[in-house]
């Protein structure tokens, strides 16, 4: 076997080798060197309550109102993210005048304002999904901008040296060129959405994983608390590997994607 | 080896990539335009051009009066910096003159300082790098200029396949550029420029990213499409051998500000090959011309 199909195999072969290390460890942890399982429950315990709660139908109440919330709101943010990042991009002057107060924006701890979204928005899902949207388009927005800026310089002189509409520019140059630079802004945006969702749902509400999370915390849970934050890795990594899929398809051309007849 | 079949002879003796570049029996020859002997002719009357850089006005162009005949192919050569690229850019539309007039066909392409998207409609542009759009594939890139002129996609496509033929990129439609190496990648450049049959080829030094063994072959191709399509070429190059071997004049720049040094004519037979180069009457024209850029040190 050649070198170059071997370390496109590695990282199958990895990390297997590197749960089980850590699931080992874990429960070594717990049953020789004997930490309290309030403290630290033993991987087996968590293995349980998980195949206890995927079975109880509140459980999936609570990931389908944090799959919602993150769903709606990094939809809003890849919206919203991307007509400001392509005004902004256009419109030196708007950026200039309005970059201090983007600054100011992306500095301030936005988890702080929880308390006032729940205030004006009330403890269900749309203060989460306002934290979320603020979380997510930011990354999105930035990403665009970028892009709006990249367009190939050789590229506008083809376009220009053709004789190109406005439009025509739009569609096969300003628009493909732009994609790459979306996703970008959108795989770190999807991550930063479930954080958004999470962190909204502790502090306020009775629905969602979030919320799961601290009620298992409050009733001395540890072995519920883990299957949770389990699950939460689950939803996490499956939307994120959505995106990347999506990314895939609509822009197979791209280096970030490997070509089927390289992989 | 015979001077009409170049491109063969230049294939046989030029390693090239496995499966790349031109397969064998491939023609680069175009077929001839129905209007071939009526290309346009190209005409710059005083022209200047001044850019205001950050650290003061940089001319880059005084007087230049310079008029190219129909299916005339002019290479102009000067050292970096001299405004070449500033004259093709001016030529081709892209950039206005600070003063002067250019004229196509008797037409100015300047209306004030916005330029006259019709004239331009005759222009082919290959730049110095090969620009093809990573999104499209060679096909769709090669079919650009169509697909922004409305015709449609069946009928653009074929005619990329065509042209794909045509510049030795047959199996290649659809890849994409980054797949293809920078010679293919110039092939397929110019095979846009070709694709909606202008009358005026503007090149600005297309081959200067490539290897010399690729770079003589492309010499010998870009000669066949100029006698085919009967175009008339203005090709920016460094190269003096390179602008003597293809041109039917020389013009020769000098820098700060740009101005025509000297035109001179190359009177050397048709179809030219590599022996050529080897000719004294080449030689001798390639050394005047080298001692009177050196007379500029
Ligand atoms: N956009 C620009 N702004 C200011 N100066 C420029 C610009 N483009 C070219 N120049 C200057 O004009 C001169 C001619 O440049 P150019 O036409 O690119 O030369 P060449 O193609 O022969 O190398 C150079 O001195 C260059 O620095
Ligand atoms: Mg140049």
């Amino acid at each position: 076997m050649d070198r170059e199909k071997l370390g496109r195999l590695l990282p199958w072969i990895s990390t297997p080798i590197m749960l089980i290390l850590f699931l080992g460890i874990w429960q070594f942890a717990v049953s020789v060197v004997g930490v309290s399982k309030f403290i630290l429950p033993s991987p087996l315990a968590v293995g349980d309550r998980l195949v206890e709660m995927v079975g109880e139908r509140s459980t999936w109440e609570h990931v389908r109102v944090t799959t919602t919330e993150v769903v709606l709101g990094f939809g809003i943010a890849v919206v919203v993210g991307t007509l400001l990042g392509a005004i902004l991009g256009k419109i030196v002057w708007l950026e200039r005048a309005v970059q201090p107060a983007l600054v100011a924006f992306q500095v301030v701890p936005k988890v702080a304002f929880v308390p006032i979204f729940v205030i004006w928005f009330g403890f269900g899902m749309t203060s989460k999904i306002v934290l979320t949207v603020i979380l997510a388009f930011f990354p999105i927005m930035l990403n665009v901008l970028l892009g709006v800026r990249s367009v190939d310089r050789g590229h506008r002189d083809v376009m220009r040296s053709l004789g190109s509409s406005r439009w025509a520019t739009f569609r096969d140059l300003e628009l493909p060129s732009t994609l790459p630079y979306i996703f970008a802004g959108a795989e770190v945006g999807i991550v930063f959405a479930v954080i958004g969702a999470i962190v909204g749902e502790y502090l306020g509400g009775s629905q969602g994983l979030g919320y799961l999370v601290v009620a298992r915390l409050n009733s001395i849970d540890a072995a519920g608390l883990f299957a949770v934050i389990v699950l939460l890795a689950l939803l996490g990594s499956l939307l994120f590997a959505i995106v990347t899929t999506l990314k895939r398809f609509v822009i197979p051309w791209h280096e970030s994607v490997q070509s089927p007849a390289a992989a | 080896m015979t001077p009409d079949t170049p491109l063969r002879d230049a294939a046989a003796s030029a390693p090239m990539a496995p499966g790349a570049e031109i397969g064998a029996g491939t023609l680069p020859v175009p077929a001839p335009r129905p209007d071939a002997n009526q290309s346009a002719e190209l005409q710059l009357v005083d022209v200047n051009k001044i850019y205001q850089a950050r650290t003061g006005p940089v001319e880059a162009l005084k007087n230049i009066n310079l008029t190219i005949g129909r299916g005339e192919f002019v290479s102009l050569v000067g050292r970096s910096g001299c405004g070449k690229t500033t004259l093709l850019r001016i030529l081709s539309g892209l950039l206005p003159p600070t003063s002067g007039s250019v004229t196509a066909n008797g037409e100015s392409i300047w209306r004030g300082t916005r330029r006259d998207d019709q004239a331009l409609k005759q222009f082919g542009f290959v730049f110095q790098e090969a620009n093809l759009f990573p999104w499209f594939t060679i096909a769709e890139n090669i079919a650009l200029p169509l697909k922004l002129r409305g015709v449609a996609k069946k009928q653009r496509l074929a005619r990329a396949e065509e042209l794909c033929a045509q510049v030795g990129l047959t199996g290649f439609e659809g890849s994409y550029p980054r797949e293809l190496s920078g010679g293919m990648r110039q092939r397929a450049a110019i095979a846009r420029a070709l694709s909606y049959n202008p009358s005026i080829l503007l090149m600005d030094e297309p081959f200067g990213a490539l290897d010399a063994l690729t770079r003589d072959r492309m010499n010998l191709e870009l000669q066949s499409i100029h006698a085919a399509a009967g175009a008339t070429v203005v090709f920016v190059t460094h190269s003096i051998p390179e602008a003597v071997f293809l041109a039917d004049r020389v013009v020769l720049l000098s820098p700060r500000p740009g101005r025509i040094r000297s035109v001179t004519s190359v009177p050397l037979a048709r179809p030219r090959s590599l022996e050529t180069e080897s000719t004294p009457q080449f030689q001798d024209i390639v050394r005047e011309l080298r001692r009177q850029l050196d007379e500029e040190d």
